[in-house]
């Protein structure tokens, strides 16, 4: 199967699963930029894409994607260093052009996976699987999610360890959008400036729609309403 | 104007490719900063052989910088730190008095080291034997004038056609992936009528010897091309990824 045979057939799938997750991420900043505007709106989807077959569907489907590209992710780079031979080199400088995020990106996988983590036991174990199980997971209703997205943001250390989680990401992903248009093969001399250019403004839209909700806590913006 | 310099060298020296190699540190003394870093060895080698010394065994050939035979890993750089040159063209006015020179071989897994520097870059012409060629059939030569082509599809095709085969690309990428030399190579053939009769078949056959070839993924991180001493662009790699992507879905 050349998918998993050929290098091009492998990287295909990695810009395939991480194309799909940015369309994800989009998806979920945009909803979650509601809870600023109105929080009774943002109940409102809690309560859409609580346990019903559609949002467990589509969660499953998400974790598939996931699953694929850290899988895919830990083979390239396990193949890539192999390829590099047994010796490293003494002395290395970086290239011009070559930005740091590019040859990290493996690290900065890790660390988003890390804060996906603790993310999935915040917000999906108490209010998707709380719904699905029936398991009570603390005083909190599971579509009331403007509350408690109130409550978890009312401690500034949480507010820290997300905007630190969301650099990460920024930086994963002004590498992952051009990476895999060129990897599909839709970029050429004219547009390599330009798809650059495109992949930082998306990855910067997304994490300011995703950063602007514990910067909006953590300056106590939370208690106005 | 002339002015010579005193150096210290860092030089990988290994007696066989199975052998543990290790760096062995040289004093070199009143270097011509006209000089070329390839002479500078030169001078290095002379002394050595006189003190009845193994002498430093580099590639090089043409020492014009089109025929792709010397290599050396200098300071951290593929053909040292002065951009867009070949070893041979790299002089010592880049150096200043007093430093110290790491010279290293390429390392990469497709590429074994023979002897202190020197590597066997056949993996490149395994990957060239697999089709980067155009058949040729026998019959009456057709009118150079009869097949038109535009002159920014003529441009592309020299541009990647400029490759040497070198391997600094896969000397420099972190996952020693030699994507940029296939990409040229499939490229300049691709581009052009000649070529573009096979170049489903090419593009197949030679990314499936480079992944035979133990050689790695790209990542798309462009150190490829800003070694490259040919100034190869990495929007190659999307035309190969596009030649590659679209002959598999026809499959």
């Amino acid at each position: 199967m050349w998918l998993i045979d050929s290098s091009i057939g492998r990287k295909l799938i990695m810009s395939i699963t991480g194309a799909f997750l940015v369309l994800f991420l989009l998806f979920h900043s945009c909803m979650n930029i509601v809870v600023i505007i109105s929080p009774e709106a943002y109940n409102a989807i809690c309560a859409f894409l609580g346990a019903n077959w559609y949002a467990v569907a589509g969660t499953s489907v998400l974790a598939a994607g996931f699953v694929i590209h850290i899988l895919y992710a830990l083979v390239l780079s396990y193949q890539n260093l192999r390829a590099r031979g047994p010796e490293r080199y003494a002395v290395t400088k970086n290239q011009k052009g070559v930005s740091w995020a590019s040859r990290n990106m493996l690290i900065l996988g890790a660390v988003v996976f890390g804060f996906l983590a603790l993310h999935m036991y915040n917000f999906w174990f108490k209010m998707q699987f709380a719904e699905l199980s029936g398991i009570h997971t603390g005083n909190f209703e599971p579509s009331k999610g403007a509350e408690y997205v109130k409550e978890l943001f009312s401690n500034k250390v949480y507010c820290g360890i997300y905007i630190v989680w969301l650099a990460a990401l920024w930086l994963h992903l002004t590498h992952g959008v051009w990476s895999a248009l060129q990897t599909t093969g839709l970029n050429n001399k004219t547009w390599l400036p330009r798809v650059k250019v495109i992949s930082n403004i998306i990855s910067t839209i997304v994490i300011l729609m995703f950063m602007s909700i514990p910067v909006y806590y953590l300056f106590g913006c939370g208690s106005c309403i | 104007m002339e002015k010579s310099i005193n150096l210290t060298l860092k030089v990988w020296r290994q007696a066989g490719p199975k052998v543990k190699g290790e760096f062995e540190t040289y004093k070199v003394d009143n270097v011509s900063t006209d000089s070329s870093f390839l002479e500078m060895l030169d001078v290095l080698n002379e002394s050595l052989i006189k003190q009845r010394k193994e002498p430093i065994v580099f590639d090089h050939d043409c020492r014009e910088g089109i025929c792709g035979m010397c290599s050396l890993y200098i300071n951290g750089h593929p053909h040292g730190p002065d951009g867009e040159i070949t070893t041979c063209q790299l002089h010592m006015r880049n150096f200043h008095d007093g430093q110290t020179i790491t010279v290293e071989p390429w390392r990469s897994a497709a590429f074994p080291i023979i002897k202190d520097l020197m590597v066997d870059r056949g993996a490149y012409d395994k990957i060239i034997q697999a089709g980067g060629y155009v058949s040729v059939n026998t019959g009456g030569v057709p009118d150079g004038n009869a097949i038109a082509i535009g002159k920014n599809i003529a441009d592309e095709a020299m541009d990647a056609a400029s490759c040497i085969g070198c391997g600094a690309c896969a000397a420099a990428c972190k996952n020693g992936s030699a994507m940029l030399f296939v990409a040229a190579k499939v490229s300049q053939l691709a581009l052009l009528p000649q070529g573009k009769v096979e170049a489903a078949h090419r593009a197949k056959v030679m990314v499936a010897k480079m992944d035979e070839l133990g050689f790695g993924n790209c990542t798309n991180t462009g150190a490829c091309e800003a070694e490259c001493p040919k100034n190869v662009s990495i929007s190659h790699i999307a035309r190969l990824n596009r030649e590659f992507l679209s002959a598999k879905f026809k499959d």
